[in-house]
């Protein structure tokens, strides 16, 4: 698609935007509607948006395969974690009382990882999936 | 949506009925205010480009699919008909443990998104579950479909049927 010169530059005038909307559904999922779920979409979104645009190859630059598989296992890792730290300070698997010196703050802390790890994970599946599927030989 | 779904069975371009099919879902997304995954059609279409294009042709029509699928939707309308109403206040699922989350999420948990506070703390275990589920698609894909060095067999390609071989995907 290296000819059409519009959807170029308006993508990539609409990518910085998407990302940071991405991270504001991830960041104020506890304040307004979003979570991690719905913000790793809006995120793999931009990269895939460039892959459509740019091609494949170029999008493996960005966002590398390395990179793709380190998101996908430590977002689980981070939300697994984030339930052993539970244990470790003395509180049941997944109990974020435990967290902080508050119970409010323990469960703000909790949330705010567990939901960070399912962003990762959800993020890097997607752009997992469509670079794998779109990468395909013809 | 209904006309939708009877030009999806009746056109015999795939491009179109992905298209369609995206229409569909966005359609839904619209109605049922559910976030239904329009990252299926991008998906679609990318498939779409490694095959052909054109259903291909079967003649006669067989009696026995209508059937199967006339008997499931009766058993599932018949099923229905004593659920209660969509947002009823009175019906079991909103009195069993939706008054605790709004009347106690607050002071337990203290997030003002009643959502985020029953999934991401009081029903932590299930989505857990559902992120675990979510990796093990992704891997799943990678193992299929992805083209990495096989590291136990130097030299071989980790694809069933090697095509060619390539830096990893």
């Amino acid at each position: 698609m290296s000819r059409h010169s519009i959807l170029r530059v308006v993508a990539k005038f609409m990518i910085p935007y998407i990302l940071l909307f991405g991270l504001y559904v991830q960041f104020h999922g506890d304040f307004g509607p979003g979570g991690g779920f719905q913000a790793g979409v809006i995120f793999a979104a931009a990269f895939i948006l460039y892959a459509l645009v740019y091609g494949v190859e170029t999008a493996r630059k960005v966002f590398p395969s390395w990179a793709t598989r380190l998101l996908l296992a430590g977002g689980v890792l981070l939300y697994a974690g984030t339930g052993v730290a539970g244990i470790l300070l003395g509180g049941n698997y997944l109990d974020y009382n435990v967290l902080a010196s508050t119970p409010l703050a323990g469960q703000h802390y909790g949330i705010i990882l567990v939901e960070f790890g399912v962003g990762m994970t959800v993020c890097a599946t997607m752009v997992t999936v469509f670079f794998v599927f779109a990468g395909q030989d013809h | 949506m209904v006309i939708i779904s009877f030009a999806i069975i009746r056109i015999r371009r795939l491009f179109a009925v992905v298209i369609l099919t995206g229409i569909f879902s966005l359609l839904a997304a619209v109605l049922y205010v559910v976030l239904a995954a329009v990252v299926s059609t991008l998906l679609m279409l990318a498939t779409l480009s490694l095959t052909a294009n054109v259903e291909k042709a079967h003649k006669g029509w067989k009696p026995i699919p209508l059937l199967i699928v006339i008997v499931t939707g009766g058993l599932l309308i018949w099923g229905t008909l004593d659920m209660p109403l969509y947002g009823d206040p009175e019906a079991p699922a909103n009195k069993h443990v939706a008054p605790r989350y709004i009347n106690d999420s607050m002071g337990e948990v203290g997030m003002p998104n009643i959502v985020t506070s029953v999934l991401a703390s009081y029903r932590s275990f299930d989505t857990l579950g559902e992120v675990v589920v979510i990796f093990t698609a992704g891997i799943g894909v990678l193992i299929l479909l992805g083209r990495g060095h096989n590291r136990w067999r130097p030299g071989q390609s980790s694809r069933v049927a090697p095509i060619r071989r390539e830096e990893d995907v």
